[in-house]
């Protein structure tokens, strides 16, 4: 270990007052004997541009900084190529501790020792060599509105694109549209869609290949490097970088819906048929051909029904009042009813609410449409219960339109490959008790086989996960394009119920994300949520046992198998969360800045005190992004809790390795708390399952407390948001008081 | 490539701070200004995210991470966009950088906050409570620096605040800076200010003192807000037992907003929930008009549904006065169903009040922008290189704001590199 390292010690803050810092000194200078060790007074500006020089000018590999917490500084700031490292002496030792006091004299140390340990193992992160081979293309699969704008967006921009339409045409719904919905102030009249008008510009864009009635054959490999097959007229093979799906919505089929007798009366159709009645010209009773004067509109067809669609499609209450206008513009008689919950025009649609409640002819009301009958001549009478006049009513009509809601064209990856596996079990001829299991799965998901779209070549199934209703969205509000498969980004209707405007947005701001990605592994880094890391996993592959933990546990499907199931890296998958790390039984598994060795050693790193001091130790492990952040405000709030803990950050608590709650307790650590996100159906994890996937393991964990003949209490997992700061104390009081109650660790001294 | 590669980004809430990350990442220079002293905009003051019930804090952390890490972005807080000259390609940009009267250059320290006694109503919890006017403007603050209201100070404080500074810690004699700087392409996202519900005579605000609105009630219920997350009421301090939602408070009506805010009714079934779990058996009663729980969201309503203390009733609400002895809230509304007048005491009644665009407060020189009737910003195809990201344009939910800023950004981009 020849690297130069430097350690910097801040005095500011308080944390010369509380601590004794010459002896905090002598343990960087004396124990660890780094090559620099100075005092400054504090991190502010003057004092973090002295560091800064005096980095270069010692010509420091590693330099570690102790004062502030971590999350203080502006690091793109820092001279690149040396590794960094911060200490938290403020926010979680001398403002959440007393001062001169000899419990935070040791807590500071001890941090000190981990950070110095921590520069020592960590190694130069490079770029990973796929990085320079990285393509980018752009694919868009779906040519409607979302994916032609996708498409025409990353070509705008220099990007070379790929579009790939199932259909003969290009278009999707929008070409079946009469009219849009208003767009543009002062939101009242009815606009071209201006479709044709996109397809004549994407078709004659030199940067886009268009493949009309097209499929994927196959997509392998991984973002910057996905080698697509095409299946069709135009079957082709090339390579993209990143993908944007677009593949739209279907109607929902309005089956089980007796007493709007779809399907049973001639004139009752969906909104659909309507439209595509009035785009050919003329709005007409099924039945006889003849014009429809009095059209009913039932909203919520099938929709915010939980036994049908059980969300709302945004824009059927819209698309009503749209064709309520077609109604009235082609005849001056013409009446349009529109029966609705709650009508639901959100923004500036308000205004053409508005407008169209204007109009004499269009009637509007709250209402439960509770049957649909056929008179002798066809027309339809239309019962209706809880109306706004507080009564009863019945409307004659010639046509009923049942305005249905929008069904996501996905397909969900994880249970096509969930009932491959199960396939594949039956097939292998293995019995017991999973033969029963295996056939329930195929009867409840085996429909799902059979409808891949980007047909990727995943061990965790052909296509995106999907997540309520089978819209493969993201889960985060704050980074609404992240799904589960890196590099491939939905827009359009396939990922939430929207309008034609929003449609457009959303698939100029996918493009966006399918570029920066590609332009960010161009340059070795990953995406969200830990934009801008190079460092990436590796794997010594000799020790591998094929165990699959790592290749089921990725929540980005980043790693295939190989036949005898050795996990086969795709970097640019990855997402750098470190849970085939933590999951990994062999520890083989390792970043070159943060691996199974450097925490182990910074835990290792810890004084423990004999028994007999009275002085437990326990090991915090914390998400990084959301538990250790709580602990700063802990810190800033001057919260006070036990000195006896030593809290290590971690990428995720899904990145937990077991061994590292092993050593500690072989150590003669007293507990482990382990801090992460919240999970569940409305989980927080940026990286999906972490903490679940580390709640899961704690079978491997009371496992190994067993052997040891320790207590299951010592071992603890406790899930906290970023600003549940007050529940630290708290936690970790009560904890304290369990370690007290089952004694002291034996192995200490050990 | 344009003369200029580089990207400003006026307003540092979510839409802006995505922006300038997502800019920074693709590679591009950006500068990034900001009106407050801090980032995070109006979303840093909400509670929780609906419908996931998060805190804004978390996915922030994240942001702010990918701001602090990226030596591409600059950021400039207390700052105002005073003039943009120039065309597509190659605009000039001046900015105002107002004192923070904070260098950075040395830390604050407890002398420095002893020297100060004086307190300042905290806007960041909408003046609900006060705060030294020598303050970290919130628990994640960044940049992590004090603020000083040196207007507010006593001339002994200043002389001790001087004392305290050899250093220059605090430097009472800051000025305004003008800093110009070259950029490609604008992107706008200033946000949005809540509806002033003083306008709405009838709904008591001001008068009644616990008719509050509703982004004060994400900071009453927030850990890091005036009453440490504990849902009390202005007049005692009490827990109310029963509140009262008033939607559309100015909203889809004309003498106010004409148009729908889009997010106030997932704001108050959020609020009801709140309501629910911080006081025991508590009653909450949303007015409507109609319920909209676009997408999605409608889970988030039809759960509510099933909660026997939450009712529902459709009807505008007339007026609102107050008890003079209980201080409670009185509501006179008109049930559409069964068609009845009401009046009914609450203990608290919250407005659902509305998005209101803010780029026309402070107008930026040298642009011709062009707003629709209600001042939302129109991006024009003869707008050149200037695009609007979120709630300038629109009434916004922050996911869809996010996407709107990330689709700004290519925009941007593709002027940048022409």
């Amino acid at each position: 270990m020849a690297s130069k390292i430097g350690v910097y010690i801040c005095t500011g803050y308080g944390i010369g007052e509380a601590l004794n810092v010459e002896q905090l000194s002598s343990v960087a200078t004396k124990e660890y004997k780094v090559d620099v060790c100075k005092t400054v007074s504090s991190c502010e500006a003057d004092d973090l541009d002295f560091i800064k020089k005096d980095i270069t000018e010692q010509g420091l590999e590693r330099a570690v900084i102790a004062g502030p917490s971590p999350r203080f500084y502006a690091t793109g700031s820092f001279p690149e190529n040396v590794i960094v490292e911060f200490v938290n002496l403020r926010e979680q030792v001398v403002w959440c501790q007393p001062a001169n006091n000899e419990d935070t004299q040791m807590l500071a140390e001890d941090y000190l020792r981990m950070g110095i340990v921590k520069v020592q193992k960590m190694q130069p992160v490079e770029a990973f060599p796929e990085s320079k081979d990285i393509d980018k293309t752009i694919m868009v699969v779906g040519g409607g509105i979302a994916g032609i704008t996708a498409a025409l967006e990353a070509a705008a921009t220099g990007y070379n694109t790929v579009l790939i339409e199932k259909s003969a045409q290009l278009g999707g719904w929008m070409a079946k549209l009469k009219k849009s919905i208003p767009r543009t102030p002062p939101y009242e009249a009815l606009e071209d869609t201006g479709i044709e008008e996109k397809i004549k510009q994407v078709q004659s864009n030199p940067k886009v290949k268009i493949f009309t009635s097209t499929e994927i054959e196959t997509i392998k490999g991984g973002p910057g490097l996905f080698d697509v097959t095409l299946k069709g007229p135009g079957a082709a093979s090339f390579r993209v970088g990143a993908i944007v799906q677009a593949t739209g919505w279907k109607p929902f089929e309005p089956k089980n819906l007796d007493h709007l007798g779809f399907r049973k009366f001639a004139n009752v159709i969906t909104n659909v048929e309507l439209e595509e009645m009035a785009k050919n010209g003329r709005i007409a009773r099924k039945s006889d051909g003849k014009d429809a004067k009095r059209v009913v509109f039932v909203q919520c067809a099938g929709s915010r029904d939980k036994a049908h669609l059980s969300y709302c499609s945004s824009i059927c209450c819209l698309n009503s009042l749209k064709q309520a206008a077609y109604v009235r513009e082609q005849s001056s008689e013409g009446k349009a009813y529109i029966i609705y919950d709650n009508l639901r025009a959100p923004g500036h649609y308000e205004y053409f609410y508005k407008k169209m409640q204007q109009d004499p002819g269009v009637f509007l009301t709250k209402g439960d449409v509770v049957r649909v009958a056929e008179n002798a001549d066809k027309s339809l009478t239309v019962d209706v219960e809880k109306t706004l006049l507080g009564e009863n009513i019945s409307v004659d009509a010639d046509l009923v339109v049942l305005a249905v809601g929008m069904v996501p064209c996905s397909a969900d990856g994880e249970k096509i490959r969930t009932v491959k596996d199960a396939k594949a079990f039956l097939a292998s001829g293995e019995g017991g008790p999973q033969v029963d299991v295996m056939k329930k799965r195929i009867e409840d998901i085996g429909q799902h086989e059979g409808t891949e779209i980007l047909n990727l070549d995943y061990r965790q199934g052909p296509d995106l996960p999907t997540l309520q209703y089978g819209f493969p969205d993201s889960h985060f509000i704050c980074f609404p394009y992240e799904t589960r498969r890196t590099g491939i980004y939905t827009a359009g209707a396939v990922r939430a119920p929207m309008d034609g405007l929003g449609s457009v947005e959303d698939a100029t701001g996918a493009a966006f994300k399918a570029i920066q990605c590609v332009e960010m592994l161009s340059r070795g880094e990953t995406v969200l949520p830990r934009a801008g890391d190079r460092s990436y996993p590796e794997f010594f592959l000799q020790r591998c046992t094929q165990c699959k933990r790592c290749t089921e546990e990725c929540p980005f499907g980043t790693l295939n198998e190989d036949v005898k199931g050795t996990p086969l890296p795709n970097p640019t998958r990855c997402r750098r969360c470190g849970i085939c790390l933590g999951a990994c039984p062999e520890r083989i598994i390792n970043f070159k800045n943060y691996s199974v060795d450097m925490i182990a050693s910074m835990i290792k790193a810890v004084e423990v005190p004999d028994e007999d001091e009275e002085k437990p130790r326990v090991l915090v492990l914390a998400c990084e992004n959301d538990a250790y952040p709580a602990f700063d405000t802990v810190g800033l709030k001057r919260l006070q809790y036990s000195p006896f803990i030593r809290v290590i950050p971690v990428r995720c608590l899904g990145s937990v390795n077991v061994i590292w709650i092993n050593e500690s307790l072989a150590k003669g650590f007293d507990g482990v708390l382990l801090l992460g996100c919240k999970y569940g159906d409305d989980y927080q994890c940026h990286f999906i399952r972490g903490s679940e996937l580390m709640n899961t393991r704690g079978d491997n964990v009371r496992e190994k407390l067993k052997q040891m003949a320790l207590e299951n209490e010592r071992v603890q997992l406790h899930q906290i948001q970023v600003s549940e700061y007050e529940k630290i104390p708290t936690i970790i009081g009560e904890f304290m008081e369990t370690i007290e109650q089952v004694g002291m660790n034996p192995f200490k001294g050990m | 490539m344009s003369a200029n590669g580089k990207i400003l980004v006026i307003g540092g809430g979510i839409s802006g701070i995505s922006a300038a990350a997502d800019a920074a990442e693709l590679g591009c220079e950006v500068v990034l200004v900001e009106k407050e002293p801090y980032l995070g905009g109006r979303v840093i003051r909400m509670n929780q995210y609906f419908p996931k019930l998060c805190p804004p804090t978390c996915g922030m952390e994240i942001n702010v991470r990918r701001i602090r890490q990226n030596p591409r972005i600059k950021v400039y807080t207390l700052s105002e966009v005073e003039k943009i000259s120039g065309q597509a390609g190659d605009y000039t940009v001046t900015i105002r950088v107002n004192p923070r009267y904070v260098t950075g250059k040395q830390p604050v320290t407890q002398a420095h906050l002893d020297a100060v006694a004086t307190e300042v109503p905290n806007t960041f919890n909408y003046g609900m409570d006060k705060t030294k006017a020598l303050f970290l403007p919130h628990d994640a603050a960044y940049p992590p620096l004090y603020v000083l209201k040196k207007d507010a100070l006593t001339s002994e404080e200043s002389q001790r605040l001087k004392n305290a500074s050899p250093g220059g810690a605090i430097d009472l004699d800051m000025k305004d800076e003008r800093i110009e700087v070259k950029v490609g392409a604008v992107i706008i996202a200033t946000g949005w200010r809540p509806y002033d519900a003083v306008r709405l005579d009838n709904l008591g605000f001001g008068r009644c003192v616990n008719v509050i609105t509703n982004v004060m009630m994400e900071r009453l219920a927030a850990l890091s807000g005036p009453t440490a997350g504990k849902l009390l009421r202005p007049s005692d301090g009490k827990e109310p037992a029963k509140v009262a939602f008033v939607q559309c408070a100015g909203s889809r009506d004309e003498n106010h907003l004409p148009y729908c805010s889009a997010v106030c009714c997932m704001g108050s079934l959020k609020q009801a929930r709140y309501v629910r779990e911080k006081v025991a058996d508590s009653k909450v009663t949303i007015f409507y008009i109609d319920i909209r729980t676009i997408g999605r969201f409608e889970k988030f309503y039809y759960d509510l549904l099933e909660d026997p203390n939450i009712s529902f009733i459709k009807g505008k609400v007339a007026k609102i006065t107050e008890d003079p002895v209980t201080r409670n809230p009185i509501v006179e509304a008109e049930e559409v169903i069964p068609g009845k007048k009401l009046s009914e005491q609450f203990d608290m009644v919250v407005l659902a009040t509305g998005i209101v665009p803010s780029i026309m407060d402070s107008p930026i020189a040298g642009v011709n922008l062009t707003c629709d009737s209600d001042g939302f910003l129109v991006d024009s195809p003869n707008g050149g290189g200037i695009f609007g990201a979120g709630c300038v344009k629109r009434p916004l939910d922050v996911s869809r704001s996010v996407k709107d800023a990330t689709a700004a950004v290519m925009k941007a981009i593709q002027i940048v590199r022409r």
